[in-house]
This record gives C-alpha cells, sequence and structure tokens, in this order.
C-alpha cells in the first residue's frame, strides 16, 4: 500500500532514489541540499536502501564516481546545488557523452559572489547545453516522482536527467507525500540494462580518442536521442498514471482554455501564480498558466500549439542571462519563432537570489503584461526603489 | 612595515555580528588573530584575509582589513593570484579541514610546494560544520556521523605530515584556546619568508564537541601535549620525564628514565631534511594520545614570486621593456585578400 508521509522536498527527493532503487549514491554535502544524501546515507545504513554510499570530497569527485559507477552497470543518483553543480560541469558533460543515465536532483541555490544559498535557478540553467534531460518539480509530491519519471526515460535513450526544485521554498518545504508502494515503482521502472556494462567477458575500451573521424556523429546521436527522449517523456508520463496514480506532462496548463494571457512559469513559484490567475480570473481577467515541467528537451511543439493565437504572454524568470534575457523566456521566444500566430513574449525577471514573489507580485506583473506595449528583452520586477521595467542605463540606480 | 603599537585589537574588529555558535573555538581564534594584528603592527590596508566556504571562512567578515570571501576550496589559488600580482601585501588564508584537504586539497599542496607567501591557517575541527555534522578528511576511523552512520571508512590526513609531503617550507601546529600559543605560532608564520602552514585544533562545540580534549583537559593536557621546541630535547609530561626518540626514521614515545636523556631527541625545525619533522608528525595521527605542538619546520627557500619577478627582471635587462605592438606587427604577419 502506499504510505502518505509529511515530508520536505528534500527527504522526498531521497525516497524517489530509494523508491527507484538507485544502487549506487555519491554526494558531497552542500547546502541546502544535504538532508537529501544524509537521509540516503541513513536509509543505506539501515538496510531500507540496498545501495552503496561513497562519500566524496567534492561534488566533481561525485559526479565522478557516478560515472564510474554507472558505467560498471548500476543505476546512480547524485544531489548538489548551486556552486556544486557548477563544479561538477565538466563531468556533467562527461555522463552525457559516455551515455550514461544517472540521475540527479539540484537544489536550485543563487550563484556567488555575493553569497547567497536562496532560490534562484540560474545554477541549473547555466547547464542547459550539457545535454541532460531537465524537469523542474513544484511540489515535495514531483521532487520524489519526477526522478522516478526521469530514469525510466533516462534509461531508455541513455541520457543523464536532473530534476530541479527550489531551494528552501520547496526543499525545506513539509507537504503530504504520496510515497508510492514498491512492488508498483518496480513494475513502473525496469532494472537498469546498460548498453555496455563493465564486463571482463566482453571487454571494450571507454572514452577513446574518436578525433575528426567519429566525433560529430556521436554528437548527432546525443542530439536524435534528446529528441526521442521527448515522445518518451510523454509516454513514461501517462504511464505514471496508469501504474502510479499521477499522469506527468512535460507541459502543464492550468484555465488555459479561453485564457488571452498566458503567464508561464516553472518550480515551486507556480503555485504562487495558480493562485495570482485564480484571483485574477475573480476580476474578471482572462488568463491561464502555462507550466514548464520538462525544459530539455523543450516542449517546442507543444508550446507553439497551446501559446498561438494568445494575446500576450509572460515569463516569469528566477534567473537572468545577461546580454540577453531571463532563461526561460529566450527559450519561449525561440519557440515561438516564425509562427504566424504568435503572441508577443514578455520577460519578468522575478526573485533573484530568493527575494519572495508573493501572489500579489504576479499580479502586479499580470497588471503590467495587460497595459504595457514594448516587451523589451527583459523587464525587471522587484528591484529596489524601481517600477517594473526593463534596466536603466543611469547609474545611481544601484549604489 | 613595523611601525610599534599603532593598533589595538579593537582596530581590527568590525561592524559584523560575529555568527558562529555560541562557545565556538572560532571566537578564540579570532582574538588571538586580531590580538596578533595589533602587534605585528602591518598597515591594515596591506593585509587580505582570504577564506572559501566553511564556518572558519566567515573568519574575512570579521576582520577589519581587505578579505575575500571565495569559493569552496579554492582560497590558496586565489590567493596565490593576490600574492603573486601584489608582493607588498600579507596575505592570509583562513579554512576549516574540508575546505582545505577535501574539495580543496589540491590547491593547498601546490601553494605550499610553489612556497608563495601566503599564510595557511586552517581550522582543524575534525567535521563539517556548517553542513551540520558530517565527517571530514580529518575524522577519525568509525566515526559516527550523518554521513557515516555505520562508521567512518576514510583513513584520515594527517594535516601536518600532508604538509611536509608538500614540501611546504613552515609546518606548525597549535590550539584554539591557547592563545599565547597560537600568538607566538602567528608571529612565527608571520616572520617566516613563504608559505607557512599553521594547523589550529579547534573545537566545534556543536557537532564535534571534546574532539581535543586529550591536549586541552584539565587533567590530559600537560600528559599528552609534546612541546616541540626548537634546539631542544622533546620531553613531556608533567614532570618531563617521558620524551621522544628518532630511531630508523620512526619516531617513539619512551621513558627518559629507560633511555637516557643523551638519547631523547633534539629539535632541528631547520634540518636540511623533512624527515625528523615527519616522524614527528607520526606520533599522533589525530589527537587522541601524545601529540606534538609547536613548529616542526621552518626552513628558507626562494620565495615563488621573488623569483618570478626576478626573470621578469632578467629577462627586461636582456632584451629591454618589449613593446606588444611591433611584436604583433613583426615578421610572420600576412594579409588576408
Ligand atoms: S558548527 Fe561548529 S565550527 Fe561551526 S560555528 Fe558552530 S561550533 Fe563553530
Amino acid at each position: 500500500m502506499p504510505e502518505r508521509l509529511l515530508l520536505t522536498g528534500n527527504h522526498a527527493a531521497a525516497y524517489g532514489a530509494m523508491l527507484s532503487r538507485a544502487e549506487v549514491i555519491s554526494a558531497y554535502p552542500i547546502t541546502p541540499q544535504t538532508m537529501i544524501v544524509e537521509l540516503l546515507s541513513e536509509l543505506t545504513a539501515s538496510g531500507k536502501l540496498d545501495a552503496t554510499f561513497i562519500t566524496v570530497e567534492s561534488e566533481h569527485s561525485a559526479m565522478a564516481a557516478c560515472v564510474g559507477a554507472s558505467a560498471a552497470g548500476a543505476r546512480t543518483y547524485t544531489a548538489t546545488s548551486g556552486q556544486g553543480l557548477a563544479l561538477m560541469h565538466e563531468m556533467l558533460h562527461w555522463a552525457v557523452g559516455a551515455r550514461l543515465p544517472v540521475v540527479l536532483t539540484n537544489v536550485s541555490r543563487a550563484m556567488a559572489p555575493g553569497w547567497s544559498i536562496w532560490a534562484d535557478q540560474t545554477d541549473i540553467l547555466s547547464q542547459r547545453d550539457v545535454g541532460w534531460m531537465m524537469l523542474f518539480a513544484e511540489s515535495v509530491q514531483e521532487a520524489q516522482d519526477f526522478i522516478i519519471w526521469s530514469y525510466r526515460v533516462a534509461e531508455q535513450v541513455h541520457l543523464p536527467a536532473m530534476v530541479g526544485m527550489d531551494a528552501f521554498i520547496l526543499s525545506h518545504t513539509a507537504e503530504p507525500l504520496i510515497v508510492h508502494d514498491q512492488s508498483a515503482v518496480d513494475a513502473y521502472l525496469p532494472k537498469f540494462e546498460p548498453i555496455y556494462a563493465l564486463d571482463p567477458e566482453d571487454p571494450r575500451a571507454y572514452g577513446g580518442l574518436v578525433n575528426r573521424d567519429h566525433y560529430f556523429e556521436l554528437r548527432y546521436k546525443i542530439f536524435e536521442a534528446m529528441d526521442r527522449a521527448g515522445e518518451l517523456l510523454v509516454a513514461a508520463g501517462e504511464e505514471f498514471g496508469e501504474v502510479l496514480g499521477r499522469r506527468y506532462a512535460p507541459l502543464e496548463g492550468y484555465l488555459l482554455d479561453d485564457a488571452e494571457y498566458v503567464i508561464v512559469s516553472a518550480g515551486a513559484l507556480t503555485s504562487n501564480v495558480r493562485q495570482a490567475v485564480r484571483d485574477a480570473r475573480a476580476r474578471g481577467i482572462k488568463v491561464g498558466l502555462l507550466r514548464l515541467v520538462a525544459f530539455r528537451p523543450f516542449p517546442v511543439a507543444a508550446m507553439r500549439r497551446i501559446l498561438a493565437g494568445r494575446r500576450k504572454v509572460a515569463v516569469l524568470d528566477r534567473n537572468m542571462g545577461p546580454g540577453h534575457s531571463g532563461i526561460f523566456a529566450a527559450e519561449v521566444r525561440s519557440a515561438l519563432f516564425g509562427s504566424s500566430s504568435a503572441p508577443e513574449v514578455f520577460d519578468y525577471v522575478v526573485g533573484l537570489g530568493g527575494r519572495d514573489v508573493r501572489v500579489e507580485t504576479i499580479l502586479e506583473v499580470l497588471d503590467d503584461l495587460i497595459t504595457r506595449d514594448d516587451p523589451e528583452m527583459a523587464l525587471f520586477v522587484g528591484v529596489k526603489g524601481l517600477p517594473i521595467g526593463p534596466i536603466r542605463k543611469e547609474a545611481e540606480v544601484l549604489r | 612595515m613595523t611601525t610599534g603599537a599603532k593598533y589595538t585589537r579593537q582596530d581590527f574588529q568590525t561592524d559584523q555580528e560575529v555568527r558562529w555558535c555560541p562557545g565556538c573555538g572560532d571566537y578564540t581564534i579570532l582574538a588571538s588573530v586580531q590580538n596578533f594584528m595589533a602587534e605585528m603592527g602591518v598597515d591594515k590596508e596591506k593585509i587580505v584575509f582570504v577564506s572559501g566556504i566553511g564556518c572558519a571562512s566567515r573568519f574575512p567578515y570579521y576582520m577589519n582589513t581587505y578579505g575575500v570571501h571565495a569559493i569552496h576550496g579554492r582560497a590558496p589559488a586565489i590567493a596565490s593570484g593576490i600574492a603573486v600580482a601584489r608582493p607588498e601585501l600579507s596575505v592570509w588564508v583562513v579554512a576549516g579541514d574540508g575546505d582545505a584537504m577535501s574539495i580543496g586539497g589540491n590547491h593547498l599542496i601546490h601553494a605550499l610546494r610553489r612556497n608563495i607567501n601566503l599564510k595557511i591557517l586552517v581550522f582543524n575541527n575534525q567535521i563539517y560544520g556548517l553542513t551540520k555534522g558530517q565527517y571530514s578528511p580529518t575524522s577519525e576511523l568509525g566515526k559516527r556521523t550523518k554521513s557515516s552512520p555505520s562508521g567512518s571508512i576514510d583513513f584520515p590526513f594527517n594535516p601536518v605530515s600532508l604538509a611536509l609531503g608538500a614540501e611546504a617550507t613552515f609546518v606548525a601546529r597549535t590550539i584554539d584556546m591557547d592563545r599565547a600559543h597560537t600568538t607566538e605560532i602567528l608571529n612565527r608564520a608571520y616572520e617566516h619568508k613563504g608559505s607557512a602552514f599553521v594547523e589550529i585544533y579547534q573545537n566545534c562545540n556543536v557537532f564535534n564537541d571534546k574532539a581535543f580534549i586529550a591536549l586541552t583537559g584539565k587533567e590530559e593536557r600537560d600528559l599528552n601535549r609534546i612541546p616541540l621546541v626548537h634546539g631542544e630535547k622533546v620531553v613531556f609530561g608533567p614532570d618531563r620525564d617521558r620524551g621522544v626518540i628518532i630511531e630508523g626514521g620512526t619516531a617513539r614515545i619512551v621513558s627518559v628514565a629507560d633511555v637516557g636523556i643523551d638519547a631523547i631527541h633534539v629539535h632541528d625545525a631547520t634540518a636540511a631534511s623533512a624527515g625528523p619533522a615527519y616522524a614527528l608528525s607520526r606520533l599522533s595521527h589525530g589527537p587522541f594520545g601524545p601529540t606534538p605542538i609547536g613548529v616542526f619546520r621552518s626552513v628558507d627557500r626562494p620565495v615563488y614570486e621573488e623569483t618570478l619577478q626576478q626573470q621578469i627582471h632578467d629577462a627586461q635587462a636582456k632584451k629591454g621593456g618589449g613593446d606588444l605592438a611591433a611584436l604583433i606587427a613583426s615578421a610572420g604577419t600576412w594579409t588576408v585578400a
């Protein structure tokens, strides 16, 4: 029988790894993720999880250990955050090139300097192009379930996957969690079958020099696999519903049917967007929510279809890409490019470094969206002393 | 540079609220360092504290000097850049055992072997404090923590041995609670030309309390502290009746009466070979019994940034100041039509 517990996002992630029967876990402590690996270490020590737990001296080594373990044929998990994910960067590429379906949870926190451990998605989005699948959890339930969903697809396409969860807002907030029945998860997620497990009977070399003869084709195959992951995510999300009672999809719409205005968001702040959408509807504004659940592979076709013909779109970016715009907005604009009925996309950069994004904040964004004509590249919300708007060139602003 | 008593400890305090747990050994170290800085008399503007991540790494906030709160493990690398670019500065690195020896182990050993003029203070509390109590690279085997519920199976570093192995020219060990000794060691580190490695046993009273009780407890400390004094015989104990001999490269604790005082090792921190210092460092592996305290090694070797400056100077003396634009426009250029 599934169990109903009251747990934090961090502990739910540990349960996700346990239900997925991760066989090797390697990690290094970093706030606000540490609770995940602490619980996994406890679950391993108590025998509840039959896994090998490797503590290492840095995140780079943690991902390296995952790469080794996955190459050896083990289902492998790790968790990190912010600077830790950045330090893993080189090995993140490795996991992709070596086609190893490692799964990690990244508790998104702000990048230093300006040290801050609060929520900000620039850390995970900086890994956009390494070739990992990327899902964004909104709830404690998803912090658990997305790990299982990720393994299901990752092991079919032999690409790694990361699940993003916002620091503190989700990682440290307790919500009711349904811990699925192990046998049901086992039915959904078969045992990991590596393409080439380390096997003395069938020896192979890994990581060889390929030069100009083969590199391009290897990259092509990664691109192709990620493309396939798009369809598989949809199918595996449906199946999740059939077997485990919750249906997941790369995009989630809310009150979209007649919506003229659409707010796009990802991660935990989406819950406040839901409330803001309900409040605005009560005031007669035709607004809906489109939640980005999967960021890689990016659901381009579905997004074009859903957003076609809307009046205006606001993208909430708890991240930024200096020199351009918020990262989600750049992706949404790119997905809509060339579509004749595409609405204009307004990018609202909000809540950097964990600054609160309240329901009222989102209602202000919505008011701004309705009245503003020029979308500019990016509009900043909540910079001290400034109204919502594009960056100002005057120097006095941040002194 | 030294201008006498122009500063007091207050001059080195900041308006920041000190945010370590009440009772943490870091407070005592901070007080010792601030006092020493006042004594040292170097202009505040010429002092830089560089830290990484961890409880110890809050240090720069509390020092009224220049400070960089840098990336986990990278303080020695960032400090190296500062010291090489500005050799006139007094550059101090503050790191915990996790910061210096886990994630930053690589930077630490290379800064030491290069003999860059850095004073590296490692606050060793044998635990990860900031992330709330996981075992560290100096935690003893079998230690039960949240990340090692069945006991640690990682063989720990002996920081002094590590530094000696990394070719450090100055290696010392002191204890947070012993302020007089800490001050003396800080002074020796400051006077040393090149990189100085100072291990400071620091009590984390929240996650690893009493880790150093063998050296700090009223009953135990006289039994267990082996003071290393350059030029003197290594004897210890309340009656100074125990001593250290080194035979075949290995140090051993003996009763002085058994071997006779002449057999007892005479400590020479300036010995050409690091062997005897290394042997002394192996007397304890974690402070659970008799443990040497003091300066293990202090030898002269060219300082990295001075040699580097010399190379630049020599090249300029030979070839002149150089002209980048002229170099680019010199032979081997071509025009793409
Ligand atoms: S956790 Fe330990 S080391 Fe850190 S401030 Fe508290 S007592 Fe000091």
